[in-house]
């Protein structure tokens, strides 16, 4: 190609249009590779499995806040409509398989109807998304709590453990692959099936949308909301599309809480946590607060950052007081290097805008 | 007069491929564009001409579906038509390439330019599609060095606005809408933008060109048309009329505003040291080595059409740029003030009535007092307090210099009006006791009454010592207050005049870079 010298190579070129995410992935790399040295047991499926289930809920939690944060907005429920769809499935997930799939679907669209809810305020009441999702946050987590007064739930068992230990388990449960020994099957055998499940949602759910008009929208809008409005962008469509799959994926979370633990528990303090971790996990992955830059998978690495540092607690005999603190110096060490961005801005007035 | 063209008249011509008729458009009541009979012919090129202010920007939103008209009605091919929004216009064939670029900054080039309807593959945006689509566009604007996988905010501006023309081509527009569409272009793209409209026109597109470079007009366009405060005044083909006949056309109207008297003090001022000098200024690509100078007691203007760098000049002045490069002497220290705060605190200190007094000058929410003392909190306080009795007399005085009208002075600032809201910036800024006033515009969207009053305080201001330089988009105000003006174009002092040299014609000749007496 003659262009070929002006023009920077594919990879050199994915780096500097993803540094935060790049940066985001060396980190997680090296936190989970040490992690996993130090640890007595490290690089074996059951760490891995323990990891893994302890890093779904957040990680969906976390992809889900990503898409109001694209357009330039917060959303302060994510938490609590994981809450509620948690209560939801502690309620449906049981009977027969049928019974158990619908049960399913119906927690998902109660988080999207959720979200659906939350972008019609936002569009059509002209509602700051922050104050809005303040307000829905506060009505889901009331009808949870309306829902399941005290902890508890009846979830299906052979669900709960197929669906939180590996592949082998998943096939030696519904009896499928040769219960779990066709030759197939054995590179997976290992791979735990909550990773996978992030990864499937990710890629059916947020690949597809990312190659939509509907997608480049919202990165539209949070990069120029004027643009994309002279441009001929369906603003509207995008912005309570972006809410929308911000409930359907934190009610993702919330179906595998569910699953992972059984029961279903409208737990305030922890809805609240879940939100700000979610918050946190989407700078975290590189995703601007401004909007237009980023994306879920990014957040997902930020999800996992937030969890690692937790899991060395565990190994290095630190006490767990000092988790929030610790916590809080990594996010703004992280946040400090997207402040450099301001020394490049020429009219000091743009500061402000 | 003699070969212009009344509706209907010519038959040689093409038919109307968009007609506006008796299109009105108000803004608070106050008239944009008034009964408006507009058309356009496929395959021709279609200049709009008229100064800042006369409608052109408001007749281009009307026409690219962003603004609705309140009265009138538009024929698209003897249609009529109505455009809820920008894509209701572009469905119809009508693409508009906006001054304020439409690009998404964080967005690939070739995501851009096919944003709203990219090539799909099982109803997925096809990546690659859309690549080839770009290079194809991008290659019929000679851009072909404009990666498509890179991100807009990456290109300089003059790449941005040649992706912007490959986005209105890809559209299949039948009428283009160039509105100062060669601002920031290279001489080269400027060359491959006039061979463009050239393909277009014998395609059968319409296009409208807006410039505010008079040979552009001149070596593009076959038909112009003339605007006037907000009305249509003529249009006829090019050649038609002198540049000088169209200058006047442009202006057509009569000094009203009334002016204080200038002093004649050519002599003494001349020979006054400058308490401003500036020397070759350079700020990216708006400023492009400017030189002036500002003596006290002398009210200097600063003229040109909107955007040719008046703000840029005066924001860096008073510190908000970085990177200015220059050689810059405020009194008696060399080199620019760093930020706001250093320029109002200097020894010569400095004040600047910015462009939006409703975001850069006022907190509209705050009360008057507050923003009266917004800038002069030191002089009025002791220690770390604010000192209730020094903030009630300054307060007191600032309202009486300026005879704001006020209930209280703890309302909100932003229950006054446009008049009273810019007494209360130019109140602010005079409680600091400034040497150097920068005004950007401050007559803008108020009321006659308080433009005189703002004149008459101009001038008293200079008597008693102090150095203004005053950026007004309206010649009659450069002409009536100014003891000199300097005409801006493309970042550059194009033409100083001073004293009766200061004329509406030469003002409005140098504003457009075109000589008129060689015309």
């Amino acid at each position: 190609m003659k262009r070929s010298s002006t023009r920077s190579s594919s990879l050199t070129r994915w780096l500097s249009q993803n540094t935060g995410f790049a940066a985001a992935l060396l980190l997680f790399t090296a936190l989970f590779l040490t992690y996993n040295v130090m640890h007595p047991r490290g690089f074996s499926s059951a760490v891995a499995i323990q990891n893994a289930n302890e890093t779904v809920a957040i990680a969906f939690v976390a992809m889900a806040q990503t898409l109001p944060v694209l357009i330039g907005g917060l959303d302060l429920s994510v938490g609590a409509v994981m809450t509620l769809a948690n209560c939801v499935a502690s309620e449906l997930l049981t009977g027969s398989p049928l019974q158990i799939v619908l049960g399913a679907v119906l927690t998902l669209l109660t988080g999207a109807l959720f979200g659906f809810m939350n972008g019609c305020i936002v569009v059509y009441g002209r509602i700051q998304p922050i104050i809005a999702t303040l307000a829905t946050g506060a009505v889901a987590i009331g009808l949870a709590l309306l829902i399941r007064p005290k902890p508890g739930g009846n979830v299906d068992d052979d669900l709960s453990w197929a669906l939180t230990n590996s592949v082998w388990d998943l096939a030696d449960t519904y009896g499928f692959a040769d219960g779990g020994e066709a030759w197939w099957l054995r590179p997976f055998a290992d791979i735990p099936v909550p990773f996978l499940l992030v990864v499937l949602i990710a890629v059916i759910v947020w690949v597809p949308f990312r190659r939509s008009v509907t997608g480049r929208t919202v990165y539209a809008i949070g990069s120029a909301e004027g643009a994309a409005y002279m441009s001929g962008l369906p603003i509207q469509r995008a912005k309570i599309t972006a809410f929308t799959l911000a409930g359907f994926l934190a009610a993702c979370g919330g179906l595998y809480l569910a699953i992972q633990t059984s029961s279903g528990n409208a737990d305030v303090q922890q809805a609240g946590a879940y939100t700000l971790n979610s918050i946190a996990a989407v700078v975290l992955g590189g995703t601007s607060l401004l909007g237009g830059t980023g994306g879920a998978i990014a957040s997902l690495v930020g999800a996992m950052i937030l969890r690692v540092i937790s899991f060395y607690f565990r190994i290095l005999d630190i006490d767990p007081l000092l988790q929030p603190l610790i916590e809080g110096l990594v996010l703004l060490t992280a946040v400090s290097f997207g402040a450099f961005r301001t020394l490049r801005v020429k009219n000091q007035l743009d500061l402000f805008r | 007069m003699d070969r212009a063209l009344k509706p209907g008249e010519r038959t040689r011509m093409t038919e109307a491929i968009v007609e506006y008729q008796g299109i009105s458009k108000y803004f608070a009541g106050i008239r944009a564009l008034e009964g408006v009979d507009f058309k356009c012919r496929s395959g021709s090129v279609h200049a709009i001409l008229g100064e800042n202010g006369a409608g052109k920007s408001t007749l281009i939103k009307i026409m690219a579906g962003v603004l609705q008209p309140d009265a009138g009605s538009v024929l698209m091919e003897g249609k009529e038509v109505s455009f809820a929004g920008p894509q209701a216009a572009v469905d119809a064939g009508i693409v508009c390439m906006f001054q304020e670029l439409s690009l998404i900054p964080d967005l690939s080039v070739a995501d851009n330019i096919s944003i709203s309807s990219p090539p799909r593959r099982f109803g997925l945006i096809d990546r690659r599609a859309q690549v080839r689509r770009a290079e194809e566009l991008l290659a019929r604007v000679r851009c072909e060095d404009v990666d498509p996988n890179a991100l807009v905010r990456e290109l300089s501006l003059s790449r941005r606005q040649m992706v912007e023309i490959a986005k209105a081509l890809g559209r299949n527009p039948k009428v283009l809408i160039l509105d100062e569409a060669t601002s920031a272009l290279t001489a080269r793209d400027v060359r491959t933008v006039y061979d463009l409209l050239a393909e277009l026109k014998d395609a059968g597109v319409a296009s409208l060109f807006i410039s505010h470079r008079m040979h552009e007009v001149e070596a593009l366009c076959d038909t112009l048309s003339v605007f006037r405060n907000g009305q249509h005044i003529e249009t006829f083909q090019k050649g038609a009329k002198s540049e000088r006949e169209i200058v006047r056309l442009m202006i057509g109207r009569d000094v009203d505003a009334q002016f204080p008297p200038k002093p004649d003090r050519a002599g003494d001022a001349a020979m006054a040291e400058p308490i401003l000098e500036v020397k070759n200024l350079k700020w990216g690509n708006r400023l492009n080595g400017i030189d002036l100078s500002l003596r006290r007691g002398e009210i200097v203007g600063l003229g040109g059409l909107d955007g040719q760098g008046q703000k840029e000049l005066l924001l860096a002045l008073f510190g908000v740029l970085k990177d200015v490069a220059g050689d810059v002497r405020v009194g008696d220290r060399k080199g620019l003030p760093t930020s706001p705060a250093t320029a109002k605190n200097a020894a010569t200190r400095m004040a600047l009535v910015p462009e939006d007094r409703k975001t850069e000058g006022l907190m509209l929410d705050m009360s008057i007092a507050d923003n009266l003392l917004a800038s002069s909190f030191r002089r009025i306080s002791r220690g770390p307090f604010i000192d209730p009795g020094r903030a009630a007399a300054e307060i007191g005085k600032g309202i009486a210099k300026l005879q704001i009208k006020i209930g209280s002075a703890d309302d909100p600032v932003m229950t006054l009006s446009g008049g009273n809201q810019q007494k209360v910036v130019l109140a602010k800024w005079l409680m600091i006791d400034p040497d150097i006033i920068l005004l950007n515009d401050p007559t803008r969207g108020i009321d006659v009454g308080t433009k005189q009053e703002i004149y008459r305080l101009m001038r008293e201001l200079a008597n008693e010592g102090k150095a203004i330089l005053f950026y007004s988009s309206d010649y009659a105000e450069l002409i009536g207050c100014c003891d000199r003006v300097s005409v801006l174009y493309g970042g550059r002092v194009v033409s100083e005049q001073s004293g009766d040299g200061i004329t509406e014609e030469s003002l409005v000749a140098a504003s457009l870079n075109i000589d008129v007496e060689a015309a």
